[in-house]
């Protein structure tokens, strides 16, 4: 069934028999509507750092769900050291060897360190019973072993996101795995634990234990990995050393746009000019501050504008957000729309006085499935589409139209159940909601993400024209291309906390990455200078 | 399954085709939505060539009279399980209704029927803060009332069975007005109020919301606490309105044994009329047909003979048959 | 106010205290152990509480008598209540343990008339059936647990009237039968029941601390998902957890028709609630994921000491109990759900 040899666009891929402990040959899943993967074929070698990158909807996720048994190929095989190998279930994979380490720890939190790592294969004593000094003794010898110090019986939960993920790196080592899949590793890292993952990654490779990396992060993949594989649109695209190939390459290489134009006008759809900002700022947020989450955050945002927020993914910036928009309790802190301070700060507090927030997470928070795009639609601003508490079907069916039109939302009628719609359609129906109620602010966190290319383009030109339209715009992307493009301004957070600002020509990727890579634990030369009291 | 941060953007942008009547028939949803309907008619026609006097007047009136109150108290327990809730004390609170009844009665019907009333709707009060407010689970919060408000009545009543002699209330239990019976009157229109509530209210939206992503709705700015503390206060009054009604045409207040095991037959009716145990979605003319469908179930068997064993065994196969009609389906 | 500004060389600086890494210091691990240990063992110390200020107050409690007494009641729950408390580790509930030990004393005690092994084996294999049936229509039929055992309560009432001609027959245990020894002998004065109630929940204990089948229990209540990515048989284990479950209900059910000498056909009515109640009160998760076998015992018996003390003050009316059980289990929550919140934020 495979095909025998050379896969055109990829002739290290198929032939590459050199200790490849992992391979997919000729690969294709197929979804109602959509191929997800067309034909690749990709090949993992032991021992090696291999990236693995694309855009959303490249792909990536789908491959990786069909290399660890959670999908079965439609077409094409998967083998181990050159034997073809089938799995029916993802255990299966794991047993093979092959062990998954996603953003979301697949651990089980209340449960203790050690538990976790030896669930399923307890140390016994004499009686049959669990031996848990043994257990014990032998987990904080693992993890020991990667530098990462932890009382083996504290229950996971109690850990930072980095200390967790080191224990299913843990445990995917004691299981003895050939092959460690790592999908977006460092999103929820501090730069600190994101070093003590490369370390420990560095140990695999002695180990002799192949890493397949997922991420977006060009500076990461530059640094660890040997090797890249690209995938777009379902269908690989290129495999090989990362030493040959430079950034824009790669970027060009995984969006299928010509260096050039790449290079001219940008990788995304937002307008090269900036936006005229209005010199007196719509909403002012003064020392936010929650427990843990927020220290002392300020900032303005002047309608007209697009403010990006940046930093790494835990430095804060969806939870400024959502103070911004009332859904987050804080301990101090003020905000003030149009010059008027805000009593109580609730999201419905924060939609009256005009502040809309789309959330990160559009199936958590966003949609509600089982209601129909028009009740998703209107979800905010029922109260002010009814008439003493009876809802009214005219006035709900105008603003649907309106806006089903303007953003361009496929679906077979504003009934049909909004579950049912792809990721894309369903950002703008969420889009939509916060639209109808004509808002001042507009605090986007993550607009574009798991969503089709087309929807992706589309979302970032109403971006730009809800902007030119005098909006008031909050951008938090981890797209770096996109932040750049996209905001005016840029604000970066660090730890809860504002690490810093780029305006004007700083607004560009090399400065960003300064600033959000820029790490001061200990005080480097001379104090620095008495902080300008801005507020 | 979904742990990857990108699902498969691959959802169909093509709407579902029109399918043809026998495709439907294969579609686990439709019977989901329209089971208990059906299961009705056959019910009906079942009886209706093989049971002797049941297509009479009188024999409707009998078993519209006796399903009354558990519509009642079902048309509010829909509401709670929509909010992903769902309330155990109801009958407790129908217990509670009963024992309040006879001490107010000698102020008159009206501020006798206005206080046991009340009572429902703070045990659903206390049920809603305790749920919204302090964030219990519902079983834990409404398992707490279900076996405090029994015994709370029992302390009220004494222990004790009172005879009711109220002539006004007596008429409400017993009275008719063109020839249908006044409870099934109120269950009727109570069952109309609740879906006008559920379509096409605000309020009714935001249940349904609620229950159907609540992180998506407290965003969206709705008053989240202050809609499930709605629909327990709403169960809470129904029940004791049922309550009510069953104390009337019993002719006697009975906090020790009324109500027992109304939970079970309201959250059946619930369930088997196709609401969704865990939110989203309230179907107010199902549970209607919920509670009706057992009714006529547990009346055919009685009429054919049958003993009361074999009407429960066959509650429990309906349960079962309409739960996995609704289940989940795990894609691979 | 906040004007565009360039951007300045040293950035702000980071706060020590990041939210997500919290320091694997030893105070902060026996932070956590103390609230831990406050909330499981904390109805260990309302009960002995109670029981000491009884003692004072009301000399008959503190009588032997009345110790045997209370405790071989609550012996029945118990068992019960330990079946619910692993089935509800795993996230599930059981609603049908009620008509199932009501079920179990009505086959008893229509067996025991063909010899104790009789007696005994008959209620196991049909609650265990029933149990089975459970857990089956749960972990592959994949339905909700409280439903589906909803309607099984339903159904083993409805078998229990089946078997007794609707309610009217009881079956009687001959008299000075070994069966019915089991249910009215003892040993040091406490009742056999008794005796083989802390025998199963020091079983109990065991297997669900030093076991893989208990780590199987957490993991499957704790994230399901992971679990089955770990390769942890969960259909198998939720399966085993409601056949375990039905089983000791039956063999409540039979206990308690040996102690009563006869298959009562009204037990059992609501028993699930005052099991769940008993587990809740224990300090076990009804989302599943974390519980004990020791604190369900406690639970059980704060419950029957509660109903004992409000006996013993005779001017109370015995209604009361219920509200007092009733209020107890909402203070313990809430007290519950404070203690959880404020470990999250330690």
């Amino acid at each position: 069934m495979a095909p025998p040899e050379a896969v055109p666009q990829a002739p290290e891929a198929a032939g590459d028999t050199v200790s490849a402990v992992l391979e997919a040959r000729s690969v294709s899943k197929r979804f109602p509507g959509v191929v997800a993967l067309d034909d690749v074929s990709f090949s993992l070698r032991a021992g090696e750092t291999h990236a693995l990158v694309g855009e959303n909807g490249a792909g990536k996720s789908t491959l990786i769900k069909v290399l660890t048994g959670v999908y079965r190929p439609d077409g094409g095989e998967l083998r181990m050291t050159g034997e073809p190998v089938r799995f029916a279930r993802p255990f299966e994979a794991q047993q093979a060897g092959i062990s998954t380490i996603y953003q979301e720890v697949n651990l089980v939190p209340l449960m203790s360190v050690a538990r976790n790592i030896f669930l399923g294969r307890e140390p016994r004593n004499r009686f049959k019973l669990i031996d848990f000094a043994r257990m014990h003794r032998e987990t904080s010898e693992l993890l020991d072993g990667f530098g990462v110090r932890v009382d083996p019986r504290r229950p996971l939960h109690t850990l930072g996101v980095g200390t967790q993920q080191m224990v299913a790196l843990a445990r995917a080592v004691s299981v003895n795995a050939r092959v460690v899949i790592m999908d977006e590793p460092t999103s929820s890292l501090e730069p600190r634990e994101v070093e003590t993952l490369f370390r420990v990654i560095g140990n695999l490779r002695d180990k002799g234990i192949a890493v397949l990396y997922v991420s977006h992060r060009m500076d990461e993949l530059y640094r660890i990995c040997d090797r890249v594989t690209v995938l777009r649109d379902g269908r690989h695209i290129h495999t090989g050393d990362l030493a040959d190939l430079d950034r824009m390459q790669l970027v060009s290489m995984m969006l299928g746009r010509d260096l050039s134009e790449v290079r001219r006008s940008g990788v995304t759809s937002f307008a090269a000019e900036g936006h005229e900002a209005a010199r007196t700022p719509v909403l002012t947020a003064t020392g936010l501050s929650s427990r843990l989450q927020l220290h002392d955050i300020s900032l303005s945002l002047h309608g007209g504008e697009v403010l990006g927020l940046g930093g790494l993914l835990g430095s804060g910036r969806s939870e400024t957000a959502k103070a911004l928009s009332g859904a987050l309790p804080l301990d101090a802190g003020e905000l003030t729309v149009d010059g008027t301070t805000l009593k109580r700060l609730t999201p419905a507090a924060a939609i009256r006085a005009g502040i809309s927030l789309l959330p990160e997470d559009r199936k958590a928070e966003g949609i509600v499935p089982g209601l129909s795009v028009r009740e998703n639609i209107v979800l905010a601003a029922m109260p002010r589409l009814s008439r003493a508490g009876v809802v009214s079907r005219a006035r709900q069916d105008r603003i649907v139209d309106i806006f089903m039109k303007r953003l361009r939302i496929k679906a077979s009628s504003p009934e049909q159940k909004v579950g049912e719609l792809s990721g894309g359609n369903q950002q703008k129906v969420l889009l939509a909601r916060w639209l109808c109620l004509e808002p001042k602010v507009l605090l986007l966190d993550e607009p574009t993400r798991g969503i089709d290319v087309g929807a992706k383009a589309e979302v970032q030109s109403l971006i730009d024209d809800l902007a030119g339209e005098g909006l008031a715009v909050l951008l938090i992307s981890s797209d770096i291309e996109e932040l750049i493009e996209g905001a005016d301004r840029i604000v970066v957070l660090r730890g809860g906390a504002v690490a810093g600002e780029l305006t004007g020509d700083d607004v560009a990727e090399a400065r960003l990455l300064e600033v959000l890579a820029d790490h001061a634990p200990e005080p480097a030369g001379p104090a620095p200078a008495a902080q300008e009291d801005p507020r | 399954m979904t742990q990857t941060a990108v699902a498969p953007s691959a959802k169909s942008d093509k709407p579902p085709k029109s399918a043809s009547p026998l495709a439907r028939l294969r579609d686990p949803s439709w019977y989901q939505r329209y089971g208990v309907y059906v299961a009705v008619a056959v019910v009906l026609l079942f009886n209706a060539l093989f049971t002797e006097h049941f297509m009479t007047a009188d024999n409707f009136r009998t078993q519209l009279v006796q399903v009354a109150p558990i519509v009642i108290v079902a048309l509010g327990m829909a509401l709670v399980i929509g909010t992903e809730g769902v309330d155990l004390s109801v009958g407790s609170t129908m217990a509670l209704a009963a024992a309040f009844l006879p001490l107010y009665l000698g102020y008159g019907l009206v501020p006798a029927l206005v206080v046991s009333l009340l009572a429902g709707a703070v045990v659903g009060a206390v049920n809603g803060a305790l749920v919204s407010l302090v964030g219990l689970q519902p079983i834990v919060a409404t398992l707490a009332l279900f076996v405090g408000g029994r015994g709370l009545a029992l302390v009220m009543a004494d222990g004790q069975l009172k005879q009711i002699v109220n002539p006004d209330l007596l008429s409400l239990g017993t009275g008719s007005f063109l020839g249908i019976p006044l409870v099934v009157w109120i269950a009727g229109v109570l069952a109309v109020a609740v879906a006008f509530l559920v379509q096409r209210t605000t309020f009714g939206r935001q249940v349904v919301a609620v229950g159907g992503n609540r992180s998506a709705a407290a965003l969206a700015g709705l008053p989240v606490k202050r809609v499930l503390i709605g629909v327990y206060v709403i169960c809470g009054v129904l029940a004791a309105l049922a309550g009510i009604l069953a104390t009337a045409r019993l002719t006697a207040s009975d906090p020790s044994s009324l109500g027992t095991l109304m939970e079970l037959s309201a959250i059946t009716a619930v369930v088997v009329g196709g609401t969704p145990l865990n939110g989203g979605s309230v179907r107010v003319l199902g549970t209607v047909a919920g509670a009706l469908l057992m009714q006529l179930l547990r009346a055919t068997l009685v009429k054919h003979d049958l003993p009361d064993s074999t009407a429960q065994i066959a509650q429990a196969a309906i349960i079962i048959a309409a739960v996995y009609v609704a289940r989940e389906r795990r894609s691979r | 106010m906040n004007e565009t500004k360039p951007f300045t060389a040293a950035p702000a600086p980071v706060p020590d205290k990041t939210p997500a890494v919290r320091p694997a210091g030893p105070e902060s691990a026996g932070r956590l152990r103390v609230a831990e240990l406050l909330q499981r063992q904390g109805v260990l110390a309302v009960l002995l509480t109670v029981v000491i200020a009884a003692s004072f107050i009301y000399p008959t409690f503190a009588s032997l008598d009345n110790a045997r007494g209370v405790t071989i009641q609550a012996s029945f729950l118990a068992v019960v209540a330990l079946g619910m408390t692993l089935v509800i580790i795993t996230g599930g509930i059981d609603l049908s343990v009620g008509s199932v030990f009501a079920l179990g004393g009505v086959l008893a005690a229509w067996a025991s008339q063909y010899g104790f092994l009789a007696a005994l084996l008959l209620p196991l294999v049909v609650c265990g059936g029933i149990g089975l049936l459970n857990g089956l229509l749960i972990a592959r039929g994949n339905m909700a647990p409280f439903i589906v055992t909803l309607a099984t309560l339903l159904g083993a009432r409805g078998l229990l009237l089946a078997l007794t001609d609707e309610g009217a027959t009881t079956y009687l245990v001959p008299k000075d039968s070994a069966f019915g020894e089991l249910g009215q002998g003892s040993v040091w004065g406490f009742g056999y029941p008794i005796v083989i109630a802390l025998v199963l929940f020091g079983a109990g204990g065991l297997v669900l601390q030093r076991t893989s089948f208990g780590q199987t229990l957490f993991a499957v209540g704790g994230s399901s998902d992971a679990a089955t990515l770990m390769g942890l048989p969960v259909a198998r284990t939720k399966i085993l957890v409601y056949t375990l479950s039905g089983l000791l209900a039956g063999l409540a059910g039979a206990l308690n028709a040996a102690r009563l000498s006869s298959g009562v056909t009204i037990v059992g009515v609501g028993m699930e609630l005052d099991a769940i109640s008993a587990v809740v009160i224990g300090g076990t998760l009804l989302v599943g994921g974390a519980g004990s076998i020791s604190g369900t015992l406690w639970g059980v018996l704060l419950l029957a000491v509660i109903q004992n003390l409000i006996n013993q003050i005779g001017s109370l009316n015995s209604s009361y109990q219920s509200v007092v059980s009733g209020g107890f289990l909402i203070v313990v929550v809430v007290a519950q759900r404070y203690l959880a919140r404020s470990r999250r934020s330690t």
